[in-house]
């Protein structure tokens, strides 16, 4: 039996609506009332004590492509952000859109781990857009949810019957929103900036449109869709008028579209290209807004690991995607409590702790008596300096290196254990 | 007078950068070199002993030959590599394929390529001078001075000149750099097309956007016609060829509306009878030799400016 006191921090949890200095006790991996003598004691003064961030927005390159990323690194990077837990998504290689790759990821994870991994997987055979994957042995083998991230079904049909049929199992349906026919090969957001680098464009509409659709299936279904990293400006406005309604609909928003816009392309720096692409402040301020007023609920990293090699390209050549984990407190504490005012801290932890497992149905993102001990601790006023040699991610493709930001992660703690301090 | 500017930019990449300032130094080191071309004895020592790659991963025989013989007259050695027979088929990358050119002590890279940003791409991690000689849909600088330079000729200051750019312009890095030049040097730039290739976004840029073209015919000074390439492109910008010259050809119906000292200009090849009816290209309003002579001009002074030694002389 050990036992483990954090002592004089401030306790947010917002699954129980506390918020107050007290002491948090941990026996055995497990939150618990009380206890009379501590093993270990934390002293958190000056910190927060919140429950263990969760991610449920992340590409961890294995099965396939482990030079980008393993589960080994991809969660070392999610522990030095201060994440407990976060959701896999299937675009691997082979694509997670059968039991065995399910399998196979969550024996990985247990081996190599630093953090708790989940899995989706696929809507689609091979991500395809075609034929269902197999729903019900996947969810046998342990997915949260169901997605054809990187890709977007643009068959409405498939994705009517793939929402219904996942409404068996209650697994939730998530969706990267684009519509193909109208963003062809666009690679940056479409307006003034493309139209002065020659880049094709991928214009707003192409989010809008999926988003839209998703809307509408969501209500004659009457089953929940989730719409992942949104950048538009329009697509909060769509979701909000929906929401009213009473529609099963929700969103997420990722660190990168709430920091940067399109300009930042301006000198071909692949690091700023990424899918959804970075737009421009007139959807910042509506993303935010949304944020603010609770039209979105939960935050996500879109954590996208690629080699420096894979990058050092060609801008119409590079990959898609940035990595998140690190930065993605800071960047959201920065920007949504300190520069924004937009939310304040409690609901910062609600929107990465107990929204995201609500929705995926996980056993987490609360300090309640009895949960798992997933705790993190932060320092919501630390001044710091993101260095990306010093990164846990054997890939380097992040915009923010370098950054100064308000607000950090400091410690985190898996069932009672911790994974990472500062 | 404005005081005499240096340059100091070891690469050519994008007209976007330069201010008005260095966009009049280059044209008016080009005029001079202009003469160089009238000597019996065609050459200059200015880059003797440097090494020019011309580096076309997409070809380009006219761009290529007059990169070529700019270099010839300014007394480089001249290597031509097209993409067929670099590497870059065999999937060694951009950056490697530029570090061996760098290692053969290539002095300056004149690059063509599909992707817009390559021309950057390599200027920011090479020592050589990059000069663009054409990324992708971004911009193509040393064709957008030779048609300034070439209106300069005729009309001088360019300050007001009524300017018209006909065509694709979304996908064309010609109009780009066309644009910001003449933005830069205060002419009065008018951008005509289907609103498929000339979006509103283009307003942006400094220019005025209309997609009837009787809206220049008459005011026009200047019109320069681009060069359609409907087989390269997605089919949903316009429905054919035929339907594009009736709306936005320079037919001899229109070109009898012109103003008779207007310029016409094309950046070649041209596709006659799409862009220009044939007759009207061999008209007397046509100019479109005088900017291959042109280019070979503005392009010794681009290779000058970025790659000479200080002091040589001219
Ligand atoms: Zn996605
Ligand atoms: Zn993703």
């Amino acid at each position: 039996m050990s036992t483990l006191k954090i002592t004089n921090g401030r306790i947010i949890d917002p699954a129980n609506q506390r918020d107050e200095i007290a002491d948090l006790w941990i026996r055995d991996g497990v939150i618990v009332d009380d206890a009379t003598s501590a093993h270990e004691t934390i002293d958190a003064k000056g910190l927060v004590v919140a429950p263990g961030l969760i991610d449920l927005h992340v590409h961890f390159r294995e099965p396939g492509q482990s030079h980008k990323e393993t589960i080994g690194t991809g969660t070392a990077a999610a522990a030095k952000g201060g994440f407990t837990s976060v959701v896999c998504m299937p675009n691997t290689n082979p694509v997670a859109d059968n039991p065995s790759t399910i399998s196979w990821i969550h024996e990985r994870a247990n081996d190599m781990a630093q953090v708790n991994v989940f899995c989706t997987g696929a809507i689609t055979k091979g991500l395809k857009g075609e034929e269902l994957a197999p729903v019900a042995s996947m969810k046998k083998a342990g997915i949260v949810a169901i997605t054809d991230d990187g890709h977007c079904v643009q068959n409405n049909e498939v994705m009517r019957r793939a929402l219904e049929y996942a409404r068996m199992f209650d697994l939730p349906l998530l969706d990267h929103c684009q519509d193909y026919g109208i963003v062809g090969d666009g690679i940056m957001h479409e307006g003034e900036w493309s139209v002065r680098l020659g880049l094709p464009g991928w214009p707003r509409i192409g989010e809008e449109l999926i988003v839209m659709r998703n809307i509408m299936l969501a209500e004659l279904c009457d089953s929940p869709i989730h719409c992942q990293h949104l950048t538009s400006g329009g697509s909060i406005r769509l979701i909000r008028e929906a929401k009213a309604r009473g529609v099963k609909i929700s969103g997420e928003v990722c660190p990168h579209h709430i920091a940067l816009t399109d300009e930042s392309l301006k000198g071909y720096d692949s690091n700023y290209k990424m899918n959804p692409p970075l737009r421009t402040e007139w959807d910042i301020d509506l993303l935010i807004g949304g944020i603010a007023d609770g039209t979105i609920d939960i935050l996500a990293s879109d954590h996208a690991p690629h080699a420096p090699y894979e990058k050092e390209v060609e801008l119409d050549h590079a990959p898609f995607g940035i990595l998140g984990l690190e930065t993605e407190f800071a960047i959201f504490c920065d920007v949504l409590v300190h520069k924004r005012g937009a939310i304040d801290l409690p609901r910062l932890v609600e929107m990465l702790t107990i929204n995201p497992a609500k929705l995926l149905r996980l056993d987490r993102g609360t300090l309640s008596v009895g949960a798992p001990a997933d705790v993190t601790l932060l320092d919501p006023d630390a001044e710091w300096t993101y260095d990306l040699t010093e990164t846990a991610s054997p890939s380097r493709n992040s915009p923010f290196h370098g950054h100064t930001f308000k607000g950090r992660a400091v410690r985190t703690i898996v069932a009672g254990k911790s994974v990472w301090a500062l | 007078m404005t005081t005499p500017v240096t340059w100091t930019r070891k690469d050519l990449v994008a007209l976007d950068a330069l201010s008005s300032d260095e966009i009049t130094l280059l044209l008016d080191t080009a005029k001079a070199f202009k003469g160089v071309g009238q000597r019996t004895l065609k050459k200059v020592p200015a880059l003797r002993g440097k090494t020019l790659v011309n580096f076309f991963v997409e070809p380009s025989t006219r761009t290529r030959t007059s990169f070529e013989l700019a270099a010839h007259r300014l007394s480089a050695d001249v290597v031509n590599i097209a993409a067929t027979a670099s590497s870059l088929q065999k999937g060694e990358t951009l950056k490697d394929t530029a570090l061996n050119l760098q290692a053969l002590l290539a002095d300056i890279i004149v690059l063509r390529h599909s992707s817009a940003g390559a021309a950057q791409f390599l200027a920011e991690r090479l020592q050589a001078s990059v000069i663009n000689a054409g990324d992708g849909s971004h911009e193509h600088p040393t064709q957008g001075l030779l048609d300034v330079f070439t209106m300069r000729e005729r009309f001088g200051d360019l300050a007001g000149l009524k300017v018209a750019i006909v065509g694709d312009i979304l996908f064309s890095r010609v109009a780009r750099s066309n644009v910001h030049a003449l933005v830069k040097l205060g002419a009065d730039v008018t951008l005509v097309g289907p609103t498929t290739l000339v979006p509103r976004s283009l307003e942006s840029l400094g220019a005025k956007v209309t997609h009837r073209i009787d809206d220049v015919l008459e005011s026009a000074q200047v019109i320069n016609l681009l060069r359609i390439q409907h087989e390269r492109q997605r089919k949903e910008y316009f429905p054919s060829l035929g339907e594009y010259t009736s709306l936005f050809g320079l037919t001899k119906a229109r070109a009898a509306r012109i103003r008779p000292d207007c310029l016409v200009m094309h950046p070649g090849p041209i596709n006659r009878g799409v862009e220009i009816d044939s007759d009207v290209a061999d008209g007397p309003n046509n100019v479109i030799l005088e900017q291959v002579t042109n280019g070979l001009a503005v392009r010794m002074a681009v290779l000058y400016l970025c790659a000479g030694n200080a002091g040589a002389a001219v």
